[in-house]
This record gives C-alpha cells, sequence and structure tokens, in this order.
C-alpha cells in the first residue's frame, strides 16, 4: 500500500511538472508581446515596463521556467494584467462560488443517480431499467449550457419562481444562495446525474452477477437483504471514485454555466481572464484548477487502494 | 484480412439494422450531412439579412423557427450553421485521430523511452478539465474557427493515444505478429499490415463517440465567443446572444439547442451501437471521457 501510494504520488508529481510546463507555454504563444496585447490601449510605458520586469518576461525563456515553478511552489502564480492583485488570492477568492456550485451538482445528481442506477440494475429489463437508459442517453447528449437556458426561459420567465441568474454566497443568505443556485446546479447536475446512472448500473449489474451473491440468494436471503448487504457494500467502491473525479472536473469545467448564469466562479474568472488577456490570471486559474484535479484524482486513488486492497497489490 | 474485414463490416451493418436507435440515429446524421453540404441552398432567407422591422418575431409560416433580435430568419441560420458543427467536429476529431494513433502506435511498439516519454506527455495532457484546457489554447492563439478545430484536436489526442497504445500492447504478441518479425518484415509493413486492422474496431467506436463530445466542445467555444466568430452563424453563438432575449422570445433558446442536442444525440447513439457489436469491452471509455469534459 506504502509502495502504491508513492508510485502514484511520484507520478503525480511528474505530470504535474509537465503541466506547469504546459501552462508557461501558453504565454509563449500568444503572438506578439502579451504585455503589450494585455495593455491594449491602457498602454504606457511605466506600466508596460513594470508589468515586463514583474513577470519576467524580459529573461531567457529557460530562467523563466525555472522561476515560474520556483514561484509557483511557494504559491505565488503572479500578479494580474489589470489589477495588480496577486492571482492566487483571486483565484482562491473565487474558489467557494464554484465549491458550493460544484458540491450542490454532484449532491443533485446522486440523489436522482443513485435510485435509479440501483433500482435498473436489480430490474433489468424492465420498463424502468429502459427509462433510466433514455434518461442517461439523454443527459449525455445535451449541453449543460442548453438545460441552463430551459432552466431560465420555465423557472425564470414563464413561472417566475426563481431568478435567471446571480450569485448570493452561502454565508451570508442561505436561502437565497439556494435559490440561485438551484438552475445552474440542476443544469450541470443532470450530465452528471446521467454518468452516475450508467455507472452505478453497470457496477451492480457486475457485482449480481458474482458468485457470492448467487450463495446469498441460494440460502434464502431476501432479496432486499441481499442487495443492500452483499451488492451495495461491493458495487458502491468503484462509484465512490467515479463521484470525486466528477467533482474534481466539475471545479475547472463549469465555465460555460457560470458566464450564463453570471457565477463568479473560477469558470467566469477564467472567461473574464480571457476576455480582458489577463494572462497570468488564465494561467494561474488553468494551473490551480489543473493541479486540485490531479490532487483530487490522486486522492481517489489512494481511497479506491484502501476500500479494495487488491489495487495496491497490482 | 480483406475477407475479413468485409465479414466484420457486413456483421457491423447487419447487427445496427437491427438496432432502432442506431437507425435513428444514421437516419439524423445523414440528413444532418446533407443539410451541412447544401445548407446554404435550402435555407429560406440570407443568414445575415438584417430586417428590423421582423425584430423577434415568433415562428410563423414565414419564419418556421422565428426571428432574431436582428430581425435575421432563425431556421435559415440554423441550417448554414449545421455545417460548421461538422467541419469543426471531423477536422479536430480528425487531429485527434491522427496525433493520437501516431503517439500510441509508436509508444506501444517501440516501449521503453519513447513509450515513457510520450505517454507521460499524454498523462499532462488529460491532467486539465477537457473545456479549460481548450479556452486556454483558443485563447492565446485567437478566436477563431481554424484554433477552435485545433484545440478540441489537442484535448482529445491522449485518449486516442491511450486507446490505441492499449491495443498495440495487445496485438504486438499475437503469433501473426511474431511471425511477420521473424521473416524480417519492417516495422512500417507490420504496422500498417497487422497492427493497425486489428486495432481499428476501438478506433471506430472512439471515433464515433468523440465525435459527439468534439461537437458539444465546439457548442460551448462558441457560446463563450472562441469560435466562429459574428456574423457567421454557429449553434453556441445563436444561444450566447440569444440568452439575454430568451424570456421573451423562447425559440431563439430552443431551435439552436435543440440542433446541438440531436446531433451529439445521434453520433452518441451510433457510437454506441458501434461499441456494442465492435468492442463490447470497452464500456466505460467513453464514459470516463464523457466525464472529463
Amino acid at each position: 500500500m506504502t509502495r502504491f501510494v508513492l508510485r502514484r504520488l511520484l507520478q503525480s508529481a511528474v505530470v504535474l511538472l509537465g503541466v506547469t510546463l504546459v501552462v508557461f507555454l501558453l504565454l509563449q504563444l500568444v503572438p506578439g508581446d502579451p504585455v503589450r496585447v494585455a495593455l491594449g490601449t491602457r498602454f504606457d510605458q511605466q506600466t508596460y515596463d513594470a508589468l515586463r520586469e514583474r513577470s519576467g518576461l524580459d529573461r531567457p525563456l529557460v530562467a523563466q521556467y525555472v522561476s515560474y515553478v520556483g514561484h509557483a511552489l511557494t504559491g505565488d502564480l503572479g500578479v494580474s494584467f489589470r489589477s495588480g492583485q496577486p492571482v492566487t488570492t483571486i483565484v482562491l477568492e473565487r474558489l467557494p462560488a464554484t465549491l458550493s456550485l460544484a458540491v450542490t451538482a454532484v449532491l443533485l445528481a446522486l440523489l436522482v443517480a443513485f435510485p435509479l442506477g440501483v433500482l435498473s440494475a436489480v430490474r433489468s429489463g424492465s420498463a424502468l431499467d429502459h427509462a433510466a437508459r433514455v434518461f442517461s442517453q439523454f443527459g449525455v447528449s445535451v449541453p449543460d449550457f442548453w438545460m441552463g437556458i430551459m432552466g431560465i426561459l420555465l423557472f425564470a420567465g414563464v413561472l417566475g419562481w426563481l431568478p435567471p441568474s446571480g450569485y448570493v454566497a452561502l454565508t451570508e443568505d442561505p436561502a437565497r444562495w439556494a435559490s440561485h443556485v438551484i438552475l445552474p446546479a440542476t443544469a450541470v447536475g443532470l450530465v452528471t446525474a446521467s454518468i452516475l446512472t450508467r455507472f452505478i448500473r453497470s457496477s451492480v449489474l457486475e457485482v449480481l452477477s458474482e458468485d457470492y451473491v448467487r450463495t446469498a440468494e441460494a440460502k434464502g436471503l431476501r432479496a432486499r437483504v441481499v442487495v443492500v448487504r452483499h451488492v451495495l457494500r461491493n458495487a458502491l467502491i468503484p462509484v465512490v471514485t467515479v463521484v470525486a473525479v466528477q467533482l474534481a472536473s466539475l471545479v475547472g469545467g463549469v465555465i460555460v454555466i457560470e458566464v450564463l448564469f453570471a457565477w463568479p466562479g473560477v469558470g467566469r474568472l477564467t472567461y473574464d481572464a480571457v476576455q480582458a488577456r489577463d494572462y497570468p490570471v488564465l494561467q494561474g486559474a488553468v494551473l490551480f484548477v489543473a493541479a486540485l484535479f490531479l490532487l483530487m484524482n490522486l486522492l481517489v486513488d489512494v481511497l479506491y487502494a484502501r476500500l479494495d486492497p487488491r489495487i495496491g497489490l497490482r | 484480412m480483406s475477407g475479413g474485414s468485409d465479414g466484420t463490416l457486413r456483421r457491423t451493418l447487419s447487427a445496427l439494422r437491427h438496432d432502432p436507435p442506431a437507425v435513428a440515429g444514421t437516419v439524423v446524421l445523414l440528413l444532418l450531412l446533407v443539410v451541412g453540404v447544401a445548407g446554404r441552398w435550402l435555407a429560406p432567407a440570407g443568414v445575415n439579412d438584417v430586417d428590423v422591422d421582423q425584430m423577434l418575431r415568433p415562428p410563423s409560416l414565414d419564419h418556421p423557427f422565428g426571428t432574431d433580435e436582428l430581425g435575421r430568419d432563425v431556421l435559415s441560420r440554423v441550417l448554414v450553421a449545421a455545417r460548421v458543427s461538422l467541419e469543426v467536429g471531423l477536422v479536430s476529431v480528425g487531429i485527434a485521430l491522427l496525433v493520437g494513433v501516431t503517439v500510441g502506435l509508436l509508444a506501444g511498439w517501440y516501449r521503453g523511452w519513447v513509450d515513457n516519454v510520450l505517454m507521460r506527455g499524454m498523462d499532462v495532457l488529460f491532467a486539465f478539465p477537457v473545456l479549460l484546457l481548450a479556452v486556454a489554447i483558443v485563447a492565446v492563439l485567437g478566436p477563431g474557427l481554424v484554433t477552435a478545430m485545433v484545440a478540441i484536436g489537442v484535448v482529445y489526442t491522449p485518449i486516442f493515444a491511450r486507446v490505441t497504445r492499449a491495443g498495440v500492447l495487445s496485438v504486438r504478441e499475437q503469433v501473426f505478429v511474431r511471425a511477420a518479425v521473424s521473416i524480417g518484415a519492417s516495422d512500417a509493413r507490420i504496422i500498417r499490415r497487422h497492427v493497425l486492422p486489428n486495432i481499428a474496431a476501438p478506433l471506430i467506436v472512439q471515433t464515433s463517440l468523440s465525435l459527439a463530445f468534439a461537437i458539444l466542445s465546439e457548442a460551448a467555444l462558441s457560446f463563450l465567443g472562441l469560435g466562429v466568430q459574428p456574423p457567421d452563424p454557429a449553434w453556441g453563438r445563436m444561444l450566447y446572444d440569444g440568452r439575454g432575449f430568451v424570456t421573451e422570445a423562447w425559440w431563439l433558446g430552443v431551435f439552436p439547442g435543440a440542433a446541438i442536442f440531436l446531433t451529439v444525440l445521434a453520433f452518441n447513439l451510433v457510437g454506441d451501437a458501434l461499441r456494442d457489436v465492435l468492442d463490447p469491452r470497452q464500456l466505460t471509455v467513453s464514459e470516463a471521457n464523457r466525464s472529463r469534459a
């Protein structure tokens, strides 16, 4: 187990180094001088010189990269070309909004996917199973932002029950936060729910065909006991990991929904940085999300190895 | 090999014919192809014909999908935009297929340090959420059709490299490949004649499913203003432009979104059916891929 964790840790460190290289090279791909491009019509020589020096762009490429990684390791992701604020501070300020949206979306998804996935596997071939498969096919094919627009149309436009967009912090006013989060979280959660439904269904089906389940049935245990005590306990191990991966991908993957609903999270920050050509913020947000994504995947693998000791032995 | 390939093709087509969702998906895709090629001629009005007297008109006989905030015919714009989605989907998946298969072949065939270097590179690309990386690439290269294709191609390359490498690793141990090596056939010949035909099935499945994801990604990029630039129509951009009017003009939200949904659904239905026939073991690859989107 320890060897497995160490090996995964080393692999993640190597990939993270590669990630920093890709993110660093992004700035080099900008046609022309990125500081000049970013300043646009606001150009003045003094600001230009200060930003170039602060970004280290006047130094050789290798020195720039080494310095970039060195600073990133200490949590320094540079300063915004626009506001002059540290990028790390800006990203961390936006994180709670994204996390609250992602966690709500995953919880809503689980609320639907868990009963639907389990029941459709247990009653495989039934009308419910077919309905679950249609639902999951629908969910993986529908763009989440279209679902968001349809939600705005129905619940904000026609019924007038919910606000069409905007954000209130959970800590500020939980009720108003809930009324604002429900539409974006449902739009994102629907896609997640369909992926989880498929996964839970196939995981439960796999375990249902195991010998020990047949033994449990043969010794006369009630179906409910077999499912709850024998099937779910084993079938849910891989599901835990998929849920965690989903959560990780939502933290970096809800750009469009955050833009649509004016949700001030990391995705919206990335979009704003693109619009303003604020490259350090773009780089910082991308690096932060990718590192978080890697970390979550690492934790998932360790958790998986802990839940299923066979994994750690491979 | 050719007799076997014909047999597989016949079996695949026969299985698809007896799968109603796959038939429906194929019909939609064929229609889409016609619209993609002939959209400009099928469109009842010019895509950029602005008519301020006809702004935000609901669907009618003159404008079956209504008009937008500039009085342009939504049906015409939806029809012409099909070409953009198909083009971006096909070219970007083509790039991913070409680069990914090359990387996967080299890594799986030569193993050792080649494998290590190439696949760690793929791991790095895999470490980014798909849309985030695509947005970052387009942001630095500048928005537009070509950069969107390149960006989507780059982000979908690792999945093809992984599928190819896994296939090569298993095929290279087969007796017929060892026999070819022992009679002195060149690497290029073995890969072309023996390896590629035997890893084609999972690649066909992955291509079909990736087309669905690529079209979703293109729609998301154009929604963010990073795909096709105005005034050319793209489904995602139409949704973005119409989002402010959607509560008073529902048709601006419904029709372009429905077009994206139907296209992606069709590719998914065909992809799933192909997977069931050609590669039943590959049950979770698409799900894993989608989950990262």
